[in-house]
């Protein structure tokens, strides 16, 4: 019997996630403390806010497992929000402390928040996707309030993009970053990548 | 769903419930300058909604209560970086039509404003911003969400400090809800006409058993106990609106609450988050409130 998935459920989507991998076939297990992410064997980071996220991340001790959980090796998919937190860091901020955001810095790019806008500025769009994630046919992407991926580092392969050529989605080894939202859609091929 | 829209709007409803999706688990506090907006954000709130006056001080000034100027929106926009809200008065579109021309990102259609239409609602399928809307019952939530609400609210009764309306409200919701999944389908029609609400939406409930947008709790949270209950009873997310500013101690009052909501249903976890607060707002007995007084008895 494999692990089941942690779903960070500090704050956020996290329930349309724990219903899209119920759609891929995996078992879920909520986070919210050191000692569940133990037991788990996967971890998404849902789309939530970043300045909740972050602070609820200290204030409950999981900052420094939360690291040493993406250093194991375990599947990891942040989406929005948790690509945020897995950045190694933020530009166009016009507060200097990021509003309190500290992200973990497990992914080695950085993240421009709000990057389209504000929510009237929120679009749903076809992504072109890499060779590995192509069947299935055309994926529709649900963007709410999205980030933008900024600089991405030398080993970070891009998995996703928009028509227009900007990418969108990432992976570096274990850990996958998508700036859109497809849990909020019945795509299950994003989630999948968290069987191992 | 909703057949009555075309397709364009249903997937623009899709990004509106996919916003409301973002903000569960999380307290949306009300906020009447950037200061307090900075307090809220620090203090972890999801977002928060920008008005002159909270419910509180409203309903002890009397007069009209309106939109809120949007120069003193557009500095809360300013301050933070978490959505912000911003309330117009029901049945107002004009005025929905300037929070959106401003960019917030969810209106609320709100009866703590004083309304001004009697009969109609805002047509929110008009809107690319979402719309938040109160109810006190599973009838008014369904009127809501068929003119186009991507979210829904206990209605509570805003200002007092007294959680019982919201209690009642989430109650009926939830009765409602379950009470659906029991009926036959040739019992659905009869039922739309009861409560006065879209049988299409009726019949996807039947199936899920769920509303098919998110549903909050607002009117009378006043301490992270307030908010544990809400979430207990089936809120996805709080609404504070007096009784973060009005209580002695704003920011350890509005972290609590953030940490309540995420904790609900950890007792111990509670019990330390409550131990160092100080006063709370001080409540109105709501029974004591005359009838034509109530902010909840506005709308239908």
């Amino acid at each position: 019997m494999p692990l089941p998935v942690g779903l960070l459920a500090l704050q956020g989507d996290f329930e349309m996630h724990r219903q899209a991998l119920a759609r891929a076939g995996l078992e879920t297990l909520p986070v919210r403390r050191p000692d569940e992410l133990a037991r788990a064997g996967g971890l998404v980071i849902p789309g939530g806010e970043s300045t909740t996220l972050s602070r609820l991340i200290d204030r409950g001790g999981l900052r420094a497992p939360l690291r040493e959980f993406v250093s194991s090796g375990r599947p990891v998919l942040g989406t929005c929000a948790g690509l945020i937190m897995l950045s190694r860091g933020l530009v166009g901020e016009r507060h200097e402390t990021w509003h309190g955001v500290q992200p973990l810095a497990l992914l080695d790019v950085t993240v421009r928040r709000n990057g389209y806008g504000r929510q009237i500025d929120s679009f749903t769009e076809d992504l072109v996707l890499t060779d590995g994630l192509q069947d299935g046919g055309p994926c529709r992407a649900v963007y709410i309030r999205a980030p933008r991926l900024e600089d991405i580092g030398p080993g970070v392969e891009v998995i996703a993009r928009r028509p227009d050529g900007e990418p969108v989605g990432v992976r570096a080894d274990n850990v996958v970053g998508l700036t859109f939202h497809p849990e909020l859609g019945d795509d299950g091929r994003f989630h999948a990548l968290l069987s191992g | 769903m909703f057949p009555w829209v075309n397709d364009e709007a249903q997937e623009l409803m899709r990004r509106k419930i996919g916003l409301a999706e973002m903000l569960k688990g999380g307290a949306i506090m009300d906020v009447t300058n950037a200061d307090q907006a900075k307090v809220a954000e620090e203090a972890g709130a999801v977002a928060v909604m920008a008005l002159e006056r909270i419910p509180a001080d409203i309903r002890s000034d009397g007069g009209i209560a309106r939109m809120s100027q949007p120069r003193m929106i557009r500095q809360i926009q300013d301050a933070v970086s978490i959505p912000v809200m911003a309330k117009c008065r029901i049945g107002h579109f004009a005025e929905a039509q300037v929070l959106e021309a401003l960019g917030v990102d969810f209106v609320d259609e709100s009866e703590v404003l004083t309304p001004a239409d009697e009969h109609n609602h805002v047509w929110k399928w008009d809107f690319k911003v979402p719309f938040v809307c109160g109810c006190r019952n599973l009838g008014e939530a369904l009127r809501r969400i068929g003119e186009g609400a991507a979210m829904i609210r206990t209605k509570g009764e805003a200002g007092s400090g007294n959680i019982v309306e919201a209690v009642r409200h989430m109650r009926m919701v939830q009765e409602g809800l379950r009470r659906l999944t029991q009926l036959r389908d040739d019992e659905l029609m009869a039922e739309a006409k009861t409560l006065g609400a879209p049988v299409s939406l009726l019949a996807e409930i039947k199936k899920t058993g769920k509303l098919p947008v998110p549903n909050f709790a607002a009117g009378g949270v006043a301490t992270p106990a307030d908010a544990a209950l809400m979430m207990q009873l089936g809120a996805e997310t709080v609404f504070v609106g007096s009784g973060i500013f009005k209580s002695s101690d704003p920011k350890p009052r509005a972290e609590a609450i953030v940490q309540a909501v995420t904790y609900h249903d950890d007792p111990a976890r509670l019990l330390e988050i409550s131990m160092e607060l100080g006063e709370a707002m001080e409540g109105i007995d709501v029974a004591a409130i005359p009838e034509d007084e109530r902010l909840a008895s506005r709308g239908w």
